[in-house]
C-alpha cells in the first residue's frame, strides 16, 4: 500500500465517480426525449451492433502481433468460436469451445 | 416472488460464462492488489462500489504512485467512455424500469450490456427483473471473485492461463448472433473496421475515444438511407 487509507479511498471515489459519469450519461441527457427525438432513436438502433463489434476488437488490443503467433492462436480460437456459433446456435457450447482452443494453443 | 424466481431462473444462464470470466479476472485482480499491499478488504470494496474491470486494473497504476486524483478521473474518463455507448443503445429497453433504473445504469459494465442488449426475456418473464437479475449475478461474480482472489489466489496452483479468453469468446459469440439476427451488417463492420483502423493508428491506450468518434460520424451519415429503408416504406408512395 504506497497511498495513506484517506488517498485510497479518495481514489477509489474518484474511478467509481468517472465509471458513473459514463453510465449515467446519456440516461441524464436525454431523459424525456427518448420517443421524440429521432437521431436518438436512430443512434440507440444502431449503435448495440457498432458497440460490440468495437468490444470484440477492445477484448484485443493487447495482443501482439510481432510475438511469433502474429496473433494466430486469437484468430483460430475466434474462427472456432464464432463458425461452431453460426452453426450450431449454442451460446455455451461455441464459447467453451472457443476457451479451451485458445487456452490449448497458447500453451504450445 | 415466485415471478422474481421465474426471472432468476431465466436470467442464470445467460451469465455462466459471465461467472467463469468473472471468477477469473476477479480473482486474478484480487491476487495482484494482494501483491501491491492491498489486502481483500480493499479489493472487495472497489469491486463492490465501482464494478469496471478495465478501469480498476487501470487504477492499479494510481494506488501504486503518488497521490493524483485528477490523472485518476481522467484516467477512467478515457477507460470507461464506451459506456456512454452503452447508455444510447438501452434508453428504450431501461425506460420502464423504475426503482431498479440507478442499479441498472450503475451494473452496466461490458458484460451486463452485452446480454441485456442481445437478449430478450421469455414470455412471460418480467422485463426489468430479468436485467436485474443479469446485473445483480454479474456485480457479485465480481466482488466473489476479488474477495476470493484477495483471501485464497496465492494458494491457486492451477494454470489458468488463457482463462480470460471466455469473455472475449462472449462478445464473439453475440456479434455472430446479431450478425444472423440482421439483414443490414453495416454497423456490425463500421464497429469493428473503424476500431480496428484506430487501433493500429492510435495504439492501445487511445484508440478507444477516436474510434467513438468516426463511428459516430459514420453512422450520423447513414441515418437517412436507413429511415428511408426500414421507415419511409410504411408511408404511401406519392
Amino acid at each position: 500500500m504506497t497511498l495513506t487509507p484517506v488517498e485510497t479511498l479518495i481514489t477509489i471515489g474518484i474511478v467509481t465517480l468517472g465509471t458513473m459519469m459514463t453510465r449515467f450519461l446519456p440516461f441524464l441527457l436525454f431523459k424525456g426525449a427518448d420517443a421524440k427525438n429521432s437521431y436518438i432513436n436512430y443512434l440507440g438502433r444502431v449503435l448495440p451492433y457498432a458497440s460490440i463489434g468495437l468490444l470484440v476488437v477492445y477484448c484485443l488490443k493487447d495482443v501482439n502481433l510481432k510475438s511469433p503467433a502474429y496473433g494466430a492462436s486469437e484468430a483460430i480460437a475466434i474462427f472456432c468460436t464464432a463458425a461452431s456459433y453460426y452453426w450450431k446456435e449454442n451460446t455455451l457450447l461455441s464459447i467453451g469451445a472457443g476457451t479451451v482452443i485458445y487456452m490449448l494453443l497458447v500453451r504450445l | 416472488m415466485q415471478e422474481k424466481t421465474k426471472a432468476l431462473k431465466a436470467a442464470f444462464p445467460h451469465t455462466i460464462p459471465i461467472l467463469t470470466g468473472f471468477m477469473f479476472l476477479g480473482m486474478a485482480y484480487g491476487i495482484i492488489m494482494e501483491s501491491k499491499g492491498y489486502h481483500a478488504g480493499w479489493t472487495t470494496l472497489f469491486s463492490l462500489v465501482t464494478f469496471a474491470g478495465s478501469a480498476q486494473y487501470v487504477a492499479i497504476t494510481f494506488l501504486t504512485a503518488f497521490f493524483n486524483p485528477t490523472a485518476a478521473l481522467m484516467m477512467t474518463l478515457m477507460v470507461n467512455a464506451r459506456h456512454v455507448f452503452y447508455g444510447i443503445s438501452l434508453l428504450e429497453k431501461y425506460q420502464k424500469a423504475g426503482k431498479y433504473k440507478p442499479y441498472l445504469i450503475f451494473g452496466l459494465c461490458d458484460e451486463t450490456f452485452s446480454i441485456v442488449c442481445s437478449t430478450k426475456p421469455p414470455p412471460g418473464i418480467d422485463q426489468t427483473w430479468f436485467f436485474l437479475w443479469i446485473t445483480l449475478l454479474n456485480h457479485s461474480y465480481w466482488v466473489l471473485g476479488s474477495l476470493l482472489g484477495g483471501l485464497v489466489g496465492s494458494l491457486i496452483s492451477f494454470d489458468l492461463q488463457g482463462l480470460d479468453f471466455v469473455l472475449t469468446a462472449l462478445f464473439v459469440v453475440i456479434f455472430t448472433n446479431q450478425w444472423k439476427s440482421q439483414d443490414d451488417h453495416k454497423p456490425a463492420i463500421c464497429g469493428v473496421v473503424c476500431s480496428t483502423v484506430c487501433l493500429i493508428v492510435f495504439g492501445p491506450n487511445r484508440f478507444l475515444i477516436p474510434s467513438m468518434v468516426i463511428i459516430l460520424l459514420i453512422l450520423s451519415g447513414w441515418r437517412r438511407s436507413y429511415l428511408e429503408k426500414y421507415e419511409l416504406v410504411e408511408e404511401p408512395i406519392p
